[in-house]
């Protein structure tokens, strides 16, 4: 997908040549020196950023010029810590050099001020003249487990100042390696195991406001859904599951109804059940020849995708938060098209990802829930458990391409990838929403 | 209690000295010494039973080998495995007569209690192979039980793509893998071949 694009327009390459690429947290995307990575499907024009270093900020200045980058909504421009454009233009407080910035292709600039214990995070229109907006910002101490997230917060926000949408920096990842339960930050930092030792987990997925998650506990062949609640770490059975295997849970937007398959000698079908209330297990399929399962809400709550296997192969479907109204979700040709499986709703509503079967290999899908069109996001190798970045527009996914099952994000906009580096071989990943506060609990 | 059937086995196998070749999960189990000829007709993939002459003249120790022989011969008959097509929970013909020599081992010994395993190759999701593993362990228990076997002795179980028993990404691997397996959870000691 990324390739090198050697014939830069002459403005944008003199600035590469001009400022040495100093991204230096962005490990997995350097390119060489002097090249531009480039995309070769380009819809929309990327005004390029520039973060400008301030001394004594370096930390907070590279997680917010990573965020930006993977974004994917920018040209980051980067810019040594010692570069004399930076002390060309970072004096005088509130008036940057705009005529030099202009010169280098800047459209923005930011810039971080140290303000006692807070850090003033202003943003400079440089096409404008002028200063756009600013904050301030009270992070905790680098190194303290909350730093990281409260500037990725941070991140979001500046990427809503320009484009009008928050990022999606402060959120989390929940996957698998064997089946042990790791999350890790959208930027591939603060990796830490969230099962209990000697715990068998499967299906892992976030509460909306992401304070709980809900996950499979895979005993000797069955097993409960449990509810954890992160900043306590205790954890509590899902009514209606504590007998036979009981999988794929998922939150309804409200976070009182959970949905989730049950999977027992009469087949596999999806159930809710309300567990504020602890009470009022719901059957919304009845296959008694096929199986249901992989529930999906959609974020108004009133429907939901799901798998079927009703037609013969597993094929995604949709239905009424209550069971009615069952159709067809993603169109396919009977004996011709492969297996579609893990469904996951895009939060802006529009879009339901899922894996299916192409030549024997799964790949990522994108269904256009309006107008019922399917687009494959992915070719190389295996690639499957697609699940949405809180921006409705970044989806992670495990991938074989590199030899290993790993975790790779795909921007679906610009098909732009990046991979984390992760340790075995992961499965079964689940994005959160954008996280409010710091996320304790782990082991 | 639930001892893996293939741990039973192994155990089984210490007794019987005249049994010298380790038992292979994935390969046809072949027929007991001990074995008389079966009423039923064997499943073709299995060689045809050698009968041992028989011995009626022995001590008490000698019965009891006897009898523990017979039992891991049982044993080994259902350690044989059934088989899946892609993406399918309905039986091939080719395993009814290893479905129906299981009924007759269950009516012969009414104790014996079974639970039967559902796996699925790593080909559609993990879940999704949870609930195919599950439908093929329903389709044996529902042949069973046509039968006349009580569901009460039968209980089913899906390990998905959990538990694989080759690890290969080629047809020969999944097709190993796509099976049904039985695991005895009661009576299953002093069998009695049927």
């Amino acid at each position: 997908m990324i390739r090198l694009l050697h014939a830069a327009p002459p403005t944008l390459l003199a600035l590469w040549l001009v400022l040495p690429v100093s991204l230096a947290a962005q490990d997995t995307l350097r390119p060489p020196d002097g090249v531009r990575v480039g995309i070769e499907y380009r819809p929309g024009f990327r005004p390029a950023v520039v973060v400008l270093p301030t001394r004594g900020l370096d930390s907070i200045r590279a997680i917010i010029t990573r965020d930006l980058d993977f974004s994917d909504r920018f040209e980051v421009v980067g810019l040594a810590a010692g570069d004399t454009a930076a002390s060309a233009v970072n004096v005088g407080g509130r008036t940057l050099n705009y005529a030099l910035f202009r010169t280098l292709g800047a459209e923005f600039a930011v810039e971080l001020v140290a303000d006692g214990v807070a850090t003033v995070i202003r943003l400079h229109d440089i096409t404008a003249g002028i200063p756009r907006r600013e904050a301030r910002f009270t992070f905790p101490p680098p190194f303290d487990q909350g730093f990281r997230m409260a500037v990725h917060r941070a991140a979001d926000d500046l990427v809503r100042w320009i484009t009008g949408t928050p990022g999606y920096a402060a959120s989390q990842v929940l996957f698998l390696v064997e089946r042990r339960l790791y999350r890790i930050d959208s930027d591939g930092e603060g990796l830490a195991q969230v099962s209990a030792a000697g715990e068998d987990v499967l299906s892992p997925v976030w509460s909306p406001d992401g304070s709980q998650i809900a996950y499979t506990r895979f005993g000797d062949g069955g097993g409960p859904i449990v509810v954890r609640t992160l900043a306590t770490g205790q954890t509590t059975a899902v009514p209606g599951t504590t007998s036979a295997l009981n999988i794929t849970p998922a939150f309804a937007p409200d976070g009182r109804i959970l949905a989730f398959a049950r999977s027992d000698e009469d087949g596999t079908d999806i159930y809710t059940v309300d567990i504020a209330q602890q009470c009022c297990l719901q059957r919304l399929t009845v296959g008694r020849y096929s199986d249901n399962l992989s529930p999906t809400f959609a974020p108004n709550g009133r429907r939901l995708a799901f798998v079927s296997s009703r037609a013969g192969q597993p094929q995604i479907y949709g239905m009424a938060a209550d069971g009615t109204d069952q159709e067809l979700l993603a169109p396919f040709d009977f004996g011709v098209t492969g297996s579609s499986n893990a469904p996951e709703w895009s939060p802006d509503g529009a879009s339901v990802v899922f894996h299916r079967d192409v030549s024997r290999a799964p790949q990522v899908f994108v269904l256009d829930v309006a107008t019922r069109r399917v687009r494959q996001l992915t070719s190389s190798g295996r690639n499957e458990d697609p699940t949405w970045a809180p921006d409705g527009r970044h989806v992670a996914f495990v991938s074989d391409r590199s030899g290993r099952r790993q975790l790779w994000v795909i921007d679906t906009i610009t098909g732009r990838i990046r991979q984390f580096q992760l340790p075995g071989q992961t499965r079964l990943p689940a994005w959160s929403r954008r996280l409010a506060g710091s996320a304790p609990g782990t082991h | 209690m639930r001892i893996p059937l293939r741990w039973t086995l192994a155990v089984a196998a210490t007794l019987v000295a005249a049994c010298g070749s380790k038992q292979q999960p994935e390969a046809p189990a072949p027929q007991p010494a001990a074995a008389p000829t079966p009423t039923a007709e064997p499943a073709p993939s299995r060689p045809a039973p050698t009968p041992t002459p028989a011995q009626p003249d022995r001590t008490a120790e000698d019965a009891a080998a006897a009898a523990a022989r017979v039992t891991a011969a049982v044993l080994r008959e259902l350690g044989q495995m059934v088989h899946f097509d892609f993406d399918r929970a309905d039986l091939r013909a080719e395993d009814r007569a290893l479905l129906d020599r299981v009924t007759a081992i269950l009516r012969t010994n009414t104790g014996l209690q079974l639970r039967i395993s559902g796996h699925a190759d790593d080909r559609g999701s993990d879940e999704y192979n949870l609930a195919l593993g599950n439908r093929r362990a329903g389709a044996v228990k529902t042949y069973l039980g046509n039968q006349g076997i009580a569901g009460s002795r039968l209980a089913v179980v899906s390990y998905g793509e959990e538990r694989p028993l080759q690890t290969g990404q080629d047809e020969a691997s999944w097709a190993a893998n796509r099976r049904a397996e039985f695991e005895v959870t009661g009576g299953g000691t002093n069998l009695r071949m049927p």
